[in-house]
């Protein structure tokens, strides 16, 4: 593809990214405590004491939280670090009761990894992972409650995140979101983050510099807390031509935090206060090195599910799909899992037709999603079905199909209850092709001067004498031997 | 008088129902009334309760259920969580803490039996060698100047209640905690045993944590016996303390009774400073003599990184402190002042509630964090630290533990050594090692000095091996026959 450029006035410039994605991870109970994780519940009902920062309270790292992490590495293709260490990040915030956050600054569980993108274009590209690293969450300070107090709620403090750390090799805000995607797609896959932007469960921070080709790295901006793949593609296209804009005015870019106004489309600086931290990481004195045995990384290796890359590679070859419909097919796990139920036994690219063409515009349409979609995997491949053994011709079948949208029923069913099985009763055929030929005297005779388009005429007007129920094929045949 | 029992003695005898177990706690709780007020021991006495917990000790005894410490009364060092009792860290800022769940090392003390009298005064998060940073006022040691009786001297520290509560016999025996020889210096300054396990041996868990990597719970007693009693009660690996280990609790009380003979006791050279005073020299001599007696082989080794123990010990003790007590920010309990603005309110709260010795701590411990600070303060300790117990690796590659005084001099009076932080530091010059190292170390009450004060030795073992340490300290307890009695204690 052509570069993704931002025209100056003193020519073009490169926008180099990288990303720091925080994921949520799922796990029963918090990275240190026993306490619950789930989502919405009533403030402050999910904290122990641990949570909350008593007095003699102790972290005990939870096993699973340890094993996701390690999941996500091996599903990036990264580096499982077999000892790493849990160290305190120190800064006071009214929702951090330990007055210090546990993270792994020096040394992550995950080293380098790769993740591969699908560009627009159909190329693809390896965007390299740095590190992931685990960490706790911190509390919800809530400052709309009350005119002159604040609320903390520390349901949210303690619970694991993975911070995921990219190369700078991200070049073009589209670029970012595919990344972005690509990531979503495989933590849903292993089970291991839900994903979900809109509440919070992945967040990212932007780093952001520009630079002229063949240059060295510039200057770089950290655009803080992004929670959408759009914001991120947007606040990347406000801060590069922002930063160009510092350049060319001859300014100098100046290493920062920023925001990303959604509002109003720019990035602006956080108030100096809100970073102006010096962490004092330390090792954790209160937790031991994490240390992972081989087996156990092995069993964890071996259970992992098929992953996006192998799952389309694997459409393509035993499929047949083309490489568009085997990555629209795999982008969602449920998805994947919906194409393979409606193809088992049936001709797979009608499938894939079938699932990324009507089906998908249903679901859009409905604002449903593959979970709550009213045409299940099951029901959509006996439609399939009907069309294989000629009980319904495709013209029907996409009636059959809104129908099924509508109400949920088996095509079967519906098409008893509407009577529209297919005619392939010869008699029934010949007698409407005879009265098509009788009504239309003049068409017959153009057509045998020569007129071969009027074949089509003749099929669409038997068809649509026989209520679209004929069978095309008999049709056709019928037509072509009483026609010559 | 009930007071004057050992643990082992009147565990005797409250099975044999010579008296009650309300009996000796009631005489405990005399005691304190008598002596708390000038004292100054407990912070709080819980006075209900541990008459509660006696009668339920005496309904145990009667269905012959009687564990370890069934009706015992101790003295738990106000740094413990017990539920529902205030536990204060000795600080204003927890002055209103009452914790909603027990400590493991109480908890189990409780299971097997003990009756609580109270909380032990302390220095301030347990920073101090003197308990004069206490925010609940000092605590004077029961033992007097034989010259000078009207000098009031300090009981050591930080575990400064404990061990007078114990000396005086207002408790027969009180949990501690060493994080540079907050157990072991008190037990010298106050003539008892102090005993200080390997790190990991007893759970920190609902501890008011001071320095992670140093902090050690532990007991006070008045013999060696009873130290292994109550250790045997406190140790045990716990889940919720991930650096706790999983090891094996053996039998102390056993070890006890084990001697020395074969035994080989390092004597290291480095402990021996140019300015220590010559009495304290002879008692070390006097007790190398007692175990060669005994059948020991006693043999020189060495500890060269010693002399950097003291300057690691007061990186990494505050280091961890700063952040481990950045918790106390007023936001969830304890102790707030209003700000207009978040960070007023911390700045207040921590300005009240914190004293000046930990305000110096914290600012210590935040510079040698700091970015530009670190690798040349935190860094470095830690690989001093390594030093040091690569040290003790070593030498317990030759010998089976380490005898040294526990104390540089005996109990200093209040006001003494209070306008210069070091010399009060220079209090833990002999004691810090173990803690850095992690290595079981036990003071015992050795002789007394010429005013006539107790001096401690200090026997140091390999980790996880308190039994040889205990087989050493009840031998040489035996060959010290230590009799004297504070002048201020219950019926004295």
């Amino acid at each position: 593809m052509s570069a993704y450029a931002i025209e100056g006035s003193t020519g073009l410039w490169e926008v180099v990214v990288g990303l720091e994605v925080h994921a949520q991870v799922i796990s029963q109970s918090k990275l240190f405590s026993g306490s619950a994780t789930a989502f919405g519940a009533e403030p402050n009902s999910q904290v122990s004491f641990v949570d909350a920062g008593f007095p003699g309270m102790l972290p005990v790292i939870n096993r699973e939280c340890v094993a996701q992490a390690v999941r996500t590495g091996l599903g990036l293709n990264a580096v499982i670090h077999k000892v790493s260490r849990f160290d305190r990040k120190n800064y006071f915030y009214a929702d951090m009761p330990q007055g210090y956050q546990i993270s792994q600054y020096e040394h992550p569980v995950v080293g380098t990894g790769v993740v591969e993108v699908e560009l627009s274009d159909g190329s693809t590209k390896e965007i390299g992972v740095t590190r992931l690293h685990l960490e706790q969450d911190a509390g919800k300070s809530l400052h709309d409650q009350h005119a002159t107090k604040t609320f903390v709620d520390l349901n949210r403090s303690g619970v694991a995140l993975m911070e995921i750390v990219s190369e700078p090799d991200i070049r073009s805000p589209e670029e970012s979101g595919a990344y972005l995607r690509k990531l979503r797609s495989i933590l849903r896959y292993l089970g291991t983050c839900d994903g979900n932007m809109e509440e919070g469960s992945m967040r990212a921070d932007v780093n952001v510099s520009v630079r002229k080709a063949g240059e060295p790295y510039r200057t770089r901006c950290e655009i803080k807390n992004v929670n959408s793949v759009r914001f991120v593609m947007l606040a990347i296209e406000a801060e590069a031509a922002r930063q160009v804009e510092v350049w060319e005015s001859g300014g100098t870019v100046k290493q920062e935090t920023r925001l990303f106004d959604s509002g109003r489309g720019i990035t602006r600086p956080m108030r100096s206060k809100e970073d102006a931290h010096d962490y004092r990481y330390f090792p954790d004195p209160d937790l031991l090195p994490l240390v992972l045995e081989e087996n156990w990384i092995a069993a964890l290796r071996a259970s992992l599910p098929e992953l996006p890359d192998a799952k389309r590679a694997r459409f393509r070859s035993e499929y047949g799909l083309t490489p568009y419909d085997a990555a629209v097919l795999v982008a969602e796990k449920a998805t994947a899992d919906f194409f393979e139920t409606v193809a088992k036994g049936r001709d797979a690219k009608i499938a894939a037709n079938w699932i990324t063409g009507d089906f998908f515009a249903a679901l859009n349409r409905l604002g449903a999603t593959i979970e709550t979609s009213p045409v299940s995997a099951a029901n959509l491949g006996a439609l399939l079905d009907l069309m294989a053994d000629n009980t319904i011709n495709g013209r029907i079948a996409k009636d059959v199909f809104e129908a099924m949208v509508e109400t949920g029923k088996a095509p079967a069913d519906i098409v008893e209850e509407k009577g529209l099985k297919q005619v392939t009763d010869t008699g029934a055929i010949d007698a409407a092709v005879d009265k098509i030929l009788a009504d239309n005297p003049d068409k017959v005779a153009e057509y045998r001067s020569g007129k071969d388009k009027l074949f089509g005429f003749f099929v669409g007007q038997t068809m649509k004498a026989m209520a679209g129920k004929g069978n095309p094929a008999l049709i056709n045949e019928t037509l072509k031997r009483r026609l010559a | 008088m009930l007071t004057d029992l050992t643990i082992a003695e009147a565990r005797e005898k409250l099975r044999a129902r010579e008296f009650s177990a309300v009996d000796l706690t009631m005489a405990h709780l005399h005691a304190i009334e008598t002596l708390n007020p000038r004292l100054n021991a407990f912070i709080t006495v819980s006075h209900s309760q541990a008459l509660d917990q006696a009668r339920a000790a005496d309904e145990a005894l009667a269905r012959g259920d009687a564990r370890a410490l069934t009706g015992i009364p101790l003295a738990i060092k106000d740094l413990f969580c017990t539920v529902g009792v205030r536990t204060t860290a000795a600080s204003e800022i927890l002055r209103p803490f009452v914790p909603p769940y027990e400590s493991t090392v109480t908890a189990q003390l409780l299971r097997d039996g003990a009756v609580f009298l109270g909380k032990t005064n302390l220095d301030e998060f347990a920073m101090g060698s003197s308990n004069m940073t206490s925010a609940y006022g000092p605590v004077e040691n029961p033992w007097k100047r034989l010259q000078d009786e009207d000098a009031v001297l300090v009981p050591g520290g930080s575990s400064g209640g404990s061990a007078a509560a114990v000396a005086a016999r207002m408790s027969m025996g009180a949990t501690g905690t060493d994080t540079g020889g907050s157990i072991r210096q008190p037990a010298s300054f106050c003539g008892l045993v102090g005993v200080k396990p390997s790190y990991g041996r007893c759970s920190r868990w609902g501890v008011v944590a001071f320095a992670s990597s140093l902090d050690h719970p532990g007991p006070f007693a008045r013999t060696v016996r009873d130290g292994a009693i109550l250790l045997g009660s406190m140790a045990g690996h716990d889940p919720k303390d991930s650096t706790s280990a999983d090891v094996p609790v053996p039998d102390y009380e056993a070890a006890c009774r084990r001697g020395v003979k074969g035994l080989r006791i390092g004597v290291p050279k480095e402990y021996r400073s140019d300015g220590m005073p010559a009495e304290i020299e002879a008692l070390w001599q006097k007790g190398l003599g007692w175990l060669r007696d005994a059948g020991a082989e006693i043999v020189d080794v060495s500890l060269p990184h010693t002399k950097y123990g003291l300057a690691t010990y007061y990186i990494v003790a505050p280091a961890e402190a700063s952040s481990n007590l950045a918790r106390y920010d007023g936001v969830r309990y304890g102790a707030r002042q209003d700000g207009a603005e978040l960070s007023d309110m911390y700045g207040n709260t921590r300005a009240a509630g914190f004293g000046a010795e930990v305000r110096r701590r914290i600012m210590i411990g935040t510079y040698v964090l700091s970015a530009g600070y670190y690798d040349a303060y935190y860094l470095r300790a830690q690989k001093v630290r390594a030093l040091i117990l690569r040290d003790f690796n070593d030498a317990f590659q030759q010998v089976d533990a380490l005898i040294t005084p526990t104390t540089p001099s005996a109990a200093f009076a209040q006001g003494e050594k209070m306008d210069d932080p070091i010399q009060m530091y220079l209090n833990d010059l002999f004691t810090v090692g173990a803690n850095l190292a992690g290595v079981p170390a036990i003071s015992i009450p050795a002789g007394l000095d010429a005013n006539g004060l107790p001096l401690g030795l200090q026997i140091i073992g390999k980790p996880f091996d308190e039994e040889t340490v205990f087989a050493v300290s009840a031998e040489m307890e035996r060959a010290a026959g230590f009799t004297a009695l504070p002048q201020l204690r219950a019926g004295g």
